[in-house]
């Protein structure tokens, strides 16, 4: 299910709890598996939850809670904008706004070349460089401006 | 290096090198003595915990509470595993100062975990990183291993016989992981959904062990006040309000960013530092210690020092030291419908009065934003308030109470006008120029 470089990753993870703690290292696991995913399937949860010896119900119940999983295949790109009083004092709700028209689809939905997924974020204690917006969860962008948005649009094949 | 002012700063200084961040830079800046001096003289738990206590360091996550008296809380005798955990889950709106000591100076924050959990005997620790903040994880875990390849982490720590295990863990975003008591649980792999206190967590806390948390910046401190003396870090502060503090300013201002002061600086000193109000608008309001704490109109607030007392006396909080600054462009209607939003979209689920009493405060400034608002919504929102306060298992619920309360009662009149003209105070086209979004393009 997952390949041999994303189960090295894991067992790094579970090295860092006690023994019997295994299912500490359930919110690695699967933030592990979507990155080699691009989301997270039922079939990847329960792979997750054997592999770590904990019921898949409760692993599903952690990928629900926690908003950075993506149950739903997502695009290419997943763009999470920060519109929280922060951000929306520095334009972060206008480059919400700016990012849909430009785009044409709204907050959780996809282009329909499936390249870009928008999503709406909270407040990513990064607000003195607002507007942020995070791209696949691990790029952090500062002061997207319109230039700049255009900028990173233009990056994604 | 977006720590961009100082005034006789602590936390930050020296942190200009283009590797800050490495362990040999460090100890340039006399990084780890602290922890060598601790080890080497075999200093007491007693003496470190008393020396944190005299220097009245309060706990910089929020909720205000001397960390020396906490960390006497934890079990002497009690022979199994004990443990520690530093709160890096910075996810109260407005907060990003635990990002940039953690990018900026990561040893520091390690340095004042293994001198805790010397203190308290903990053999494990964790800092549970916000999810994020990918950059700020990964460069945690290289100090870590720079920690531990030069002997300052693991068994036997520079020969003392003192063992010591740290590990980072990223959270996947839930703001609620930042209650201490839902990290917990999110540590121990499941939802993050706050626990009953009592008991609390220094009788029974990770995999129901005796655990100490603290946040970010209260760790940086204690090498500090380790160094300096316990007395000498509470008068760089103020009576009752020790040491210095990193603000996180943020909105319209010139320059958002970190700004380390003294407890006890005049907030238009800080104001200042941050380059001002931006286009020279006139300040209309202040939340000064994160999303969750009453905002302060401009009058009052310019009156305040930076200190937890000062801050209370104006009626709010000084939080986590995230000052958000609004100017006369912000229609407060619109500002209070974003937050409600965050609240009621964060709240675990848990307790009845948080889950139903959030999705109304949202619904109801939603709809008064919308023009559709009713003339007793705001008597519906004050009571709505009241049924939630005091009334959940953690306080999540006070904190999306509290700018209700303090938006509507600071801001009446223009809560009134939006009912009843079904529009806002403050025009749409000056609303807009406020954010300075659209300044770039025409
Ligand atoms: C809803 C909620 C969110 C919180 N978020 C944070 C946070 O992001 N960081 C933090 O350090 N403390 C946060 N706290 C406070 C913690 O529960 C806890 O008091 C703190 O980490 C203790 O550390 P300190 O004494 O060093 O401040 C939050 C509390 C609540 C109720
Ligand atoms: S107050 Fe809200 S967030 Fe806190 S435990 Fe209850 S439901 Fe969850
Ligand atoms: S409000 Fe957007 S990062 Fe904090």
């Amino acid at each position: 299910m997952l390949t041999t470089e994303s189960l090295k990753k894991i067992d790094r993870e579970i090295a860092k709890y006690p023994p019997e703690q295994k299912q500490s290292a359930v919110m690695a696991a699967l933030a592990i598996a979507q990155e080699e995913q691009g989301w997270l399937s039922s079939e990847a949860i329960e792979f997750v939850a054997n592999h770590l010896g904990m019921a898949p119900m409760a692993a599903y119940e952690v990928a629900s809670f926690y908003n950075m999983y993506d149950l739903k295949p997502v695009g290419k790109y997943k763009l999470t904008v920060c519109t929280n009083l922060p951000c929306m004092l520095s334009g972060g709700v206008d480059a919400g706004e700016y990012l849909k028209q430009k785009l044409g689809i709204g907050f959780n939905e996809t282009t329909p070349d499936g390249r870009i997924t928008l999503k709406e974020g909270e407040c990513m204690g990064a607000c003195g460089d607002a507007p942020v917006m995070l791209v696949n969860n691990r790029r952090m962008c500062s002061t997207m401006l319109p230039e700049q948005i255009d900028k990173l649009l233009a990056e994604f094949e | 290096m977006a720590i961009l002012g100082a005034l006789n700063p602590m936390l930050t200084v020296g942190l200009n090198g283009d590797k800050a961040w490495r362990l040999d830079d460090y100890v340039k800046r006399d990084g780890y003595s602290a922890l060598k001096k601790i080890l080497a003289g075999k200093m007491p738990q007693d003496q470190v915990i008393n020396e944190v206590k005299k220097s009245v360091l309060r706990g910089r996550g929020g909720a205000g509470f001397p960390t020396g008296l906490k960390w006497s809380f934890m079990p002497r005798a009690f022979s199994g595993d004990k443990y520690l955990v530093c709160n890096s889950d910075e996810g109260e709106p407005g907060t990003f100062k635990d990002r940039d000591i953690l990018l900026f100076n990561p040893h520091s924050v390690i340095e004042g975990m293994i001198i805790a959990a010397y203190a308290m005997g903990a053999a494990r620790g964790y800092n549970y990183i916000h999810g994020e903040v990918w950059e700020v994880y990964t460069r945690f875990e290289e100090a870590l291993d720079e920690a531990l390849a030069a002997g300052l982490l693991g068994k036997n720590i520079l020969g003392s016989g003192f063992d010591f295990e740290l590990f980072a863990h990223h959270g996947y975003g839930a703001y609620i992981c930042g209650e201490e008591t839902a990290l917990l649980e999110s540590i121990e792999g499941k939802k993050g959904q706050p626990r009953f206190k009592p008991p609390f967590p220094a009788s029974f806390g990770l995999y129901g062990k005796p655990t100490t948390i603290n946040n970010t910046e209260t760790f940086a401190a204690i090498p500090l006040i380790m160094n300096l003396g316990g007395e000498a870090y509470l008068e760089s502060g103020k009576a009752n309000n020790g040491g210095t503090k990193l603000f996180s300013v943020s909105g319209h201002v010139n320059r958002p960013g970190n700004y380390e002061i003294p407890l006890g600086t005049p907030f238009p000193i800080l104001l200042e530092m941050a380059g001002g109000m931006r286009g020279g608008r006139e300040l209309k309001g202040c939340i000064p210690g994160g999303s969750s704490s009453p905002v302060v109109p401009a009058s009052i607030m310019m009156d305040c020092t930076m200190d937890y007392d000062s801050i209370s006396k104006a009626g709010s909080m000084l939080g986590s030291g995230a000052v958000i600054v609004m100017d006369e462009t912000t229609c407060m209607v619109k500002a209070l419908e974003r937050l409600s939003f965050f609240y009621y979209e964060e709240s675990c689920g848990q307790c009845t009065p948080c889950r139903e009493g959030t999705n109304w405060l949202y619904r109801i400034v939603h709809r008064i934003e919308n023009g559709q608002g009713r003339a007793d919504d705001l008597d519906l929102l004050g009571s709505v308030t009241t049924n939630i306060m005091g009334r959940t298992i953690c306080a999540l619920g006070d904190a999306a109470s509290m700018p209700v309360q303090s938006f509507v009662k600071h801001f009446r009149d223009e809560f009134a006008y939006h009912i009843e003209h079904k529009k806002c105070l403050v025009p749409p086209d000056i609303q807009r120029a406020g954010s300075g979004f659209f300044k770039a393009t025409v």
